[in-house]
Order: C-alpha cells, then structure tokens, then sequence
C-alpha cells in the first residue's frame, strides 16, 4: 500500500507558547482518522501545520513519502491535499456558485471540475436550490455543506477538516458526517477530521487520535475509542 | 450653464474615478493605501511623453505608457509589499509600515524623474483638440480631449466590470481580497493574483495620466492633486467598491464643478474635505462599503 500521511516528531509553537510537542501518527490512504480533543488541544494549530498555513518548529510531515512542512497552501492543494478550516470557511460575499468554482480555477481539466461539481451537488442537494444567493444568506449547516463542497472540487485525496459539527443542529451534523461516510466508502478519500464531538466523529471513523494540551495521549481503532472507560471519562465526555 | 458646469464635472470625476479606481483596486487586495499611486502615474505619464518626444505618435505612447504603469506597480508589490508583508506582520510597524514604503516610493518617484526630465513643466500633447465642440455659435466647454477622457474612463470601468464578474482572473482577485486564507486554502495563488491587482491598478494610473495631462502641464508633481481627489473619491465610494470609487468620482467632480461655478476657485479644495468629513460622518462606511470590515 502506498504511503499516506505520516507525521513524526512534530512540534508547533505560538510564539513562546508550545502548541504541540513531539506528534508523531500515521494515516493509511483511504483510512478516516478523527482527532477529538477538548478547546486548546491542538487540533487547529495541528492542521494548519498540515496545509501549509503555519510553519512546524521541528519534526517532519510527508504525504506519500514527500515532505510537506513549509509548502505553500495552494501548492498542497495541487498535491491533493485540501483543508476545509473552522468556522464555515466559505467566502460569504461570493454566491454558492462561485464558492464552489473557486476549489477549481487551478486546475486544467475543466470538464473534470464540471463533473466535480454535479458530484458535489449531488451530495448536498440543498446547495444546487441556493445556487445564486450569496454565501452570506445560508444557514450554518449550509455553509459547511458548501466548504465541504468546495473542498471536493478540489479532487482531494486527504482532507482536513476542523470542526465541521461546530455550531450545528444534530440533524445537520448526522448529514455531514453521513456525507464523509460516503466520501470514505464510495470515493476512497483519505479524511483526517478534527473533533470536539468525539461520539459523532469515532462512529464514522476507522481509528480515532485523542490530543491533550499538545500530546497525543490516545489512539487506536475507533470501536476500542469508543468502549474505553478511561479515555472516555477523562477525554471524550460521554 | 448647468449644462456646462455637468460637463465639466463629469469630465474631471471620470478622471477622479480612474484615481479612485486604482487606489480601490489596491486597498482591496492588500489594504495599503498606495500613496505612492500618484508617483506611479506620472512617472508613466513621463513615459508616455518620452516615447511621443521620440516617435510623435500620442496614440503610441498612450499603450507604452499603460503597459509601462502596469509594470512598475507589478514591481513594486513584488520588490516591496510583498516583502513587508512577510518581514512586518506583526506589532505596530505592520500598520505604518506600508503607509511608510508608499509615501518614501511616492517621494522616490519625484526625485528620480526630477533627475531624468527635470523639475520643469513640460507639455505632454494630443492630437485632440483641447477647445469646446461648437453648436451653431455656442461653445461648450467640453472638447475633444475632454470626450476622450470621458470614453477612456468608460471603457476601462467596463473593462474591469467584465473582467471581475465574467472571468476566472476576477473570481480569484475577488476571492484573494475578501478571504486571503480560504481563497489560498481552496488553491488560488494569492500572492500572484494581488500582483495583478497592483498592475491593473498600475495601468488605471497610467491611463488617467495620459488622458488628463494634455489638457494641463507636465511636471514631478502634476497628479499630487489627483492623488488627494481620488481618495476623497474611494472614500466616498466606500473604499472597498469599484462601482463605488467610480460613483464617488464622478459625484465630486460634478460637486467641485458647480462650487467652482457658483462659489469659487478658493474653496474647491476645502470642499472636498467637507465632503469626505460629512461622509465620514453620515455613512462611515461610505456609499458602498460594507458594514462589517473584511479580514485582509
């Protein structure tokens, strides 16, 4: 199997203040991998290393077997890998349509970026009857669906998404994640998703990451996650 | 007379909205207010006048000196915006830093054409006639020179209207200005693409420069007014808006040319500090800005 996401030794500090020491997991091509940890983790500054916004101290990150530390954003984007970051990351002065055709003006192959987004429409269906209003307009649920959306346009082969159930009804969120269900089954995406909602996120994933103030103090298959006594009092909350 | 005096106004706010244009176009894409856009202009006006001193073609050297506009502010983003944006990103010296870079650019400017032309007015001319059209035995004051300007504006407000609502290049510069980082994360070069705002901006100059200076004179100093009027102008506008800087122009030009009219030369300039305090005071964000700032 070719190699996937492999983090080693990573360390990530904010100025003075260490964000996190010495991270090393592994991710199969293919696997979906949810990172739970409470507010201040960790995980945002983890993926922001990871797509190229922030620069790591030390340690190394390498995406089938290239380094990917200190590369540009958009250049991680034309290896594949796209992050979808907190907050409904959706530009809300542009409409829906012109959201979603910013995940594919780098690439050449337009009529792949055509089928691209019908495929992206088809998954979210809300987003083709709110195709001509403003970002802005949409609810919560909507514009995540429409990040994510965006981010598919983009053909990644891993995802980084933070916190997409931030802020959403249950309903909303059990349909996100039913969607990166479907990426993970149908598509064969590689998905590394940042969680607070540890139950929702292990349910879908195959192994689960548990981050504590920057260490990782957690892993293994998610059902094992999920029936551990210990890590679920201590840092899952349920 | 109120015929005229619109006349004149548009003439003049076409000229302010190509000022106020170029000055949008960079405050949207890396909120810097290019002081040094004045500079930049007639150093591609002196271009423009060199290549006409040579080949005594007007329309030949109007191209040379829009390219030659593009160029230069292609240049500076990259030799020095985009270097303070890496080396001061933080702390107080973020905010001044470029204000700073523009206004010693703008200085630069001067005394480098200074040294190659001289301080010196020169006249910088166009085959059009700078005299009124005729109707019967009334003259108007709007003349050939002045339909150009008028034309000119137009068409590179439509220009950039096609460009950013009807090309992938306008989607990226608008998605590059609103959200830098998701525009990045979603694979957009924004680097490259604020490049291209700073040459648009860049050529926007240019063209107001060779437009308006055959009406007047030529010198180190000729577009400072300019500078100060296509401010007041974006302001106006909002800042953030280019239907907005083009609005803004045109309603100061017309204002300054019924306060010339009807009250006088000397209050013209003030005038339009009162316009830009009022605005600020009504609508702080201007006709067209939006409430909530973006994050650049």
């Amino acid at each position: 199997m070719t190699e996937g996401l492999v983090v080693k030794d990573l360390s990530i500090s904010h100025g003075a203040v260490s964000a996190i020491h010495n991270l090393s997991f592994d991710i199969a091509p293919g696997e979906l991998v949810a990172l739970i940890g409470a507010n201040g983790a960790g995980k945002t500054t983890l993926l922001r290393a990871l797509s190229g916004l922030i620069a790591p101290q030390s340690g190394t990150a390498t995406w089938h077997g290239t380094s990917i530390v200190k590369t540009k954003p958009e250049d991680l984007v034309r290896a594949g890998i796209v992050h979808v970051s907190e907050g409904k990351s959706v530009i809300p002065e542009l409409t829906v349509r012109e959201n979603l055709a910013i995940g594919g003006l780098w690439r050449r192959d337009k009529k792949d970026v055509l089928r691209a987004t019908a495929e992206s429409l088809e998954l979210f269906p809300v987003l083709n009857e709110r195709i001509s209003q403003r970002a802005d307009s949409l609810s919560g649920g909507e514009r995540q669906m429409l990040a994510i959306a965006r981010a598919l346009i983009s053909r990644p082969e891993l995802l980084l998404l933070d916190e997409p159930s931030l802020g959403l009804a249950p309903l909303i969120v059990d349909q996100i994640f039913e969607s990166l269900n479907t990426l993970r089954t149908h598509v064969g995406m590689t998905i590394l998703l940042v969680e607070q909602n540890a139950l929702g996120a292990l349910k879908i994933a195959d192994r689960g990451l548990i981050l504590n103030l920057g260490n990782l103090v957690g892993s293994g298959p998610a059902t094992e996650l999920l029936h551990d006594p210990h890590l679920r009092s201590a840092y899952l909350g349920f | 007379m109120i015929i005229n005096t619109l006349l004149i106004g548009v003439s003049s706010g076409a000229i302010y909205a190509l000022m106020a244009l170029a000055l949008v176009l960079v405050w949207r894409s890396t909120r810097v207010v290019n002081f040094a856009q004045a500079g930049q202009a007639v150093l591609s006006t002196y271009i423009g006048y060199e290549t006409m001193a040579r080949t005594h073609n007007y329309w030949l050297s109007v191209p040379i000196a829009i390219f030659f506009g593009a160029l230069l502010a292609a240049i500076v983003d990259v030799l020095f915006m985009r270097v303070l944006a890496r080396r001061a990103q933080q702390g107080p010296i973020a905010e001044i830093a470029p204000v700073i870079t523009t206004l010693g650019l703008l200085g630069l400017i001067h005394s480098l054409i200074g040294l190659i032309w001289g301080n010196t007015f020169v006249q910088y001319t166009s085959p059009l006639s700078g005299k009124g059209f005729t109707f019967g035995t009334h003259v108007i004051p709007f003349s050939p020179q002045n339909l150009l300007i008028v034309l000119t504006a137009t068409g590179v407000m439509a220009i950039f209207a096609a460009i950013f609502t009807f090309t992938d290049l306008g989607l990226s510069l608008r998605a590059a200005s609103f959200q830098p980082e998701i525009a990045r994360l979603a694979g957009i070069k924004v680097d490259r693409v604020r490049t291209v705002g700073w040459a648009f901006a860049g050529a926007t100059g240019a063209v107001a420069g060779v437009v308006i200076t055959p009406t007047s004179y030529l010198s180190p100093n000729s577009l400072d007014l300019l500078l100060v009027t296509g401010f007041v102008a974006a302001v106006i506008g909002g800042l953030e808006s280019l239907i907005g800087a083009v609005v803004g122009g045109v309603v100061l030009g017309i204002g300054f040319a019924f306060i010339l009219q009807y009250i006088g030369p000397s209050v013209t300039f003030l005038a339009g500090f009162i316009i830009l305090m009022v605005v600020q005071l009504v609508k702080p964000h201007g006709f067209f800005g939006h409430k909530t700032s973006r994050h650049a």
